[in-house]
């Protein structure tokens, strides 16, 4: 799946090396206060049968590419002795592909499980292999969230997984290299249309930033922005694809106008190609998600201390408005013997506050939980890379615009595979983006009923 | 091989067999068949374990379809007439059919030159030479793809910087019409010297006096070449072409590397065997793409069985 499109995941891969220099803290056990207090609700588990399967001899197998993930796993084994728990890391792509295989085999499946927003959707549809965790959380959960982060893992009837990290959009840009060119940081699309055409006019050799043919993610992220909601599912056999609506389109043809009068480049993205170009500034900018600052420090080295993160550009000047690229969540499979603790294991890392902290200052996973989001040893962080600026608060403030209620299909594999056959290759040809995109639709409308989905 | 013909043979034609008495003989001739059965035992094993199992398993795959809502149903030869209709399928086996016409001969075409180059004894440096040109087979494809694909760049490649320097631009590598030719580059660059190896081989074995006789009759060096050395070697050749029938038809390494630098030139169905990947992995259709492999196998033994029939008659004629 080398040519997937750009995640999350390859972003945590390539920066491994990185973050692996982040010291290990002994852990000195966790306060008891996480414990989820006893519910009388007839559905949730109650107390004492947590207490009993936290402190039975069990081991629990946990699969996920996420560098280091161990030592926010011993703090969990620190507080439960009882409990051990196997990582494995399979790596990028073959992460889903050996979790479909594991489950239909039913044998050899991980207990607890990442898995990605988008994907949480390939493993509810049919019979389901994702457990509904709502009986084992605090009902409280639910607050320690902003409402669109809830909404990407509590729907249909079910919390599918914990979230562990997202990817809010903002702007990374080139502060010297566009106030060379003597452009302000455009507010809106439309300045940033003029920005391109500025800046290409300018510097013939390079790009305000490039429109990559096989980034199906950034281009459904900007879809997001724009308040298209192209993909839902009903959890059991109907779903909406509505790619091509006239919001859709705009977006569409916003890039591929840039793209076809040549004053955006529109070069494949994740390549060496494009790492080179980035460091050696051929883009001024680039749309990226909240782990992007990470990913080009570590890419563009050289480059430290010209960069600036500031919002997206907006479609309505009056409002700002985020998209989200990317986040992931800690799931349960219903294979899973030991559901109680599993799902504990999902919950502690993901919420405890020292754990939940560790992945955001040791991993740079961007946090999902408020009390996270608004520590100041995160958000005061400087970054010298960003000419010492607060990176995170800046995407702390930007998660606080994502809009909410972003759904998705069952099949995003194909979706975005199938971008860069249709609207992708628009982009690669310079033909019309519309037409492409209206391509890509029909493609996945008629995939969608192929595989017996009523589309509405 | 002699105990299997003894059982046949009168026992009186055998001294040796003759005054022994009959069950001890059966029981040497067991330990022989046994030994012989426990010989070829661990190939059937795995011959069956990794072939013979995984094919009847892809063709019953074959013969339902599994879908996300619905689940599995049995869909008989569906998953096959859909597929001698699919145009995505159809345009990777034609892609390969040109690729094949076009890429075989050359490469087949320079294999020969250099076998007869190095065979001829008139080359300096022959085994420098010789080495040289195998070298590449031994460098994985893997490897080989990723090294192409730097050189091909269109941004930093080497051959664009020149490009660039000359006021030319960038070669077009990765153009739609471009890549083909690519490939077929990097494919040649791989097995050359593999094929060159083969010919070789076959030409060493050739015996010597047909070349002293050759001489005496007057023949040319060349003359020698073309009527002596060629037909002596058409066995290998008619071999190197069967493989690279088979090589080209399942083509995959190369593609799915290059995938990620023009993603948009190569699609999902480029060749036959990348878009059985795609369909298994991708749109998650095991069984659609079980019955793409099955045909793409029959594909690939109707021409290899062509290419034979067709080598036969050659030298019926002749």
């Amino acid at each position: 799946m080398s040519s997937a499109p750009f995640t999350r995941r390859k972003f945590l891969l390539s920066t491994a090396a990185a973050t692996s220099s982040a010291m290990f803290l002994a852990a000195c056990g966790g306060g008891g206060e996480e414990a989820p207090p006893a519910q009388s609700s007839a559905s949730a588990i109650p107390q004492s049968e947590i207490d009993k399967a936290m402190d039975t001899e069990t081991t629990l197998t946990f699969w996920t590419w996420v560098p280091d993930i161990k030592n926010e796993v011993k703090l969990f084994t620190d507080k439960y002795p009882k409990i051990k728990v196997d990582l494995l890391n399979l790596g990028g792509g073959a992460h889903y592909q050996k979790m479909r295989t594991a489950i239909q085999s039913r044998q050899g499946a991980p207990d607890v499980t990442q898995v990605e927003f988008q994907y949480i959707n390939s493993f509810t549809v049919g019979e389901g292999s994702l457990l509904d965790l709502t009986p084992y959380a605090p009902p409280t959960l639910k607050d320690s969230y902003a409402d669109w982060i809830w909404s990407q893992v509590n729907f249909n009837g079910g919390l599918w997984g914990i979230p562990q990290d997202s990817g809010p959009m903002g702007l990374l840009y080139r502060e010297d290299l566009l106030s060379d060119a003597g452009i302000e940081v455009p507010k809106t699309w439309d300045d940033y249309a003029a920005a391109a055409e500025t800046y290409h006019s300018k510097n013939p050799k390079s790009y305000l930033t490039n429109v990559a043919p096989n980034s199906g993610g950034q281009f459904v992220a900007y879809l997001w922005q724009a308040g298209v909601r192209p993909f839902s599912f009903d959890g059991k056999e109907t779903v909406k694809v509505d790619l091509a609506n006239e919001e859709a389109k705009k977006v569409a043809k916003f890039w591929g106008d840039m793209v076809t009068a040549g004053t955006l480049s529109n070069k494949p993205d994740g390549n060496d190609a494009w790492y080179q170009a980035v460091a050696n500034g051929t883009y001024a900018s680039w749309p990226a998600a909240a782990w992007g600052p990470v990913f080009l420090q570590g890419t563009a080295a050289k480059t430290s201390g010209k960069w600036r993160t500031a919002d997206l550009p907006q479609w309505d000047a009056s409002t700002v408005v985020a998209g989200n690229w990317g986040g992931s969540t800690d799931a349960v499979l219903k294979l899973s013997k030991n559901p109680i603790a599993a799902a504990q294991l999902a919950l502690f890392i993901n919420t405890n506050k020292e754990s939940a902290l560790k992945f955001a200052n040791e991993q740079f996973l961007f946090p999902v939980l408020n009390e996270i989001l608004t520590d100041p040893t995160f958000l005061n962080k400087e970054f010298k890379f960003y000419g010492g600026q607060k990176v995170n608060e800046k995407f702390a403030q930007i998660s606080e615009t994502v809009s909410p209620d972003f759904g998705w299909l069952p099949f995003m594999d194909y979706v975005y595979t199938n971008f860069q056959e249709t609207l992708g290759k628009a982009f690669a040809d310079k033909t019309d983006a519309v037409a492409g995109l209206q391509a890509w639709q029909d493609a996945c409308v008629k995939y969608a009923k192929d595989q017996g989905f009523t589309v509405t | 091989m002699s105990t299997t013909v003894g059982s046949a043979r009168p026992a009186a034609s055998d001294a040796s067999t003759a005054i022994r008495p009959r069950p001890r003989l059966t029981a040497a001739k067991k330990r022989q068949y046994g030994a012989a059965y426990a010989l070829v035992l661990p190939f059937f094993i795995i011959f069956i374990a990794m072939m013979i199992v995984p094919l009847v398993y892809a063709g019953y795959l074959s013969v339902f379809t599994t879908k996300l809502i619905g689940g599995t149903s049995f869909a008989g030869l569906e998953n096959y007439a859909k597929a001698i209709t699919d145009p995505l399928f159809l345009t990777g086996v034609l892609r390969m059919a040109v690729f094949l016409v076009i890429q075989v001969p050359i490469m087949i075409g320079l294999a020969l030159f250099f076998a007869l180059a190095l065979d001829s004894g008139m080359m300096k440096l022959a085994r420098f030479t010789r080495l040289s040109i195998f070298v590449p087979y031994a460098v994985p494809g893997v490897v080989a793809t990723l090294m192409w694909g730097y050189l091909y760049g269109p941004d930093f490649g080497p051959f664009a910087q020149i490009g660039t320097a000359l006021g030319l631009g960038p070669p077009p590598f990765f153009t739609p019409t471009g890549m083909l030719f690519s490939i077929m580059n990097i494919v040649n660059w791989e097995f050359i010297g593999y094929n060159m190896i083969v010919l070789f081989a076959a030409l060493r074995s050739i015996a010597p006096e047909l070349y002293e006789a050759a001489r005496v009759d007057g023949a040319s060096e060349k003359r020698i070449a073309w009527s002596i050395k060629i037909p002596g070697i058409r066995a290998g050749l008619l071999l190197t072409v069967i493989f690279s029938v088979i090589g080209t038809f399942q083509l995959f390494t190369e593609p799915q590397l290059l995938r990620t630098l023009a993603p948009t030139v190569i699609g999902t169905a480029y060749t036959p065997n990348l878009y059985a990947y795609n369909v298994a992995f991708v749109n998650q259709d095991a069984n659609y793409a079980a019955a793409l492999a099955f045909l793409l196998g029959v594909v690939i033994m109707i021409i290899s069985y062509l290419v034979q029939l067709g080598a036969q008659r050659k030298e019926r004629r002749s």
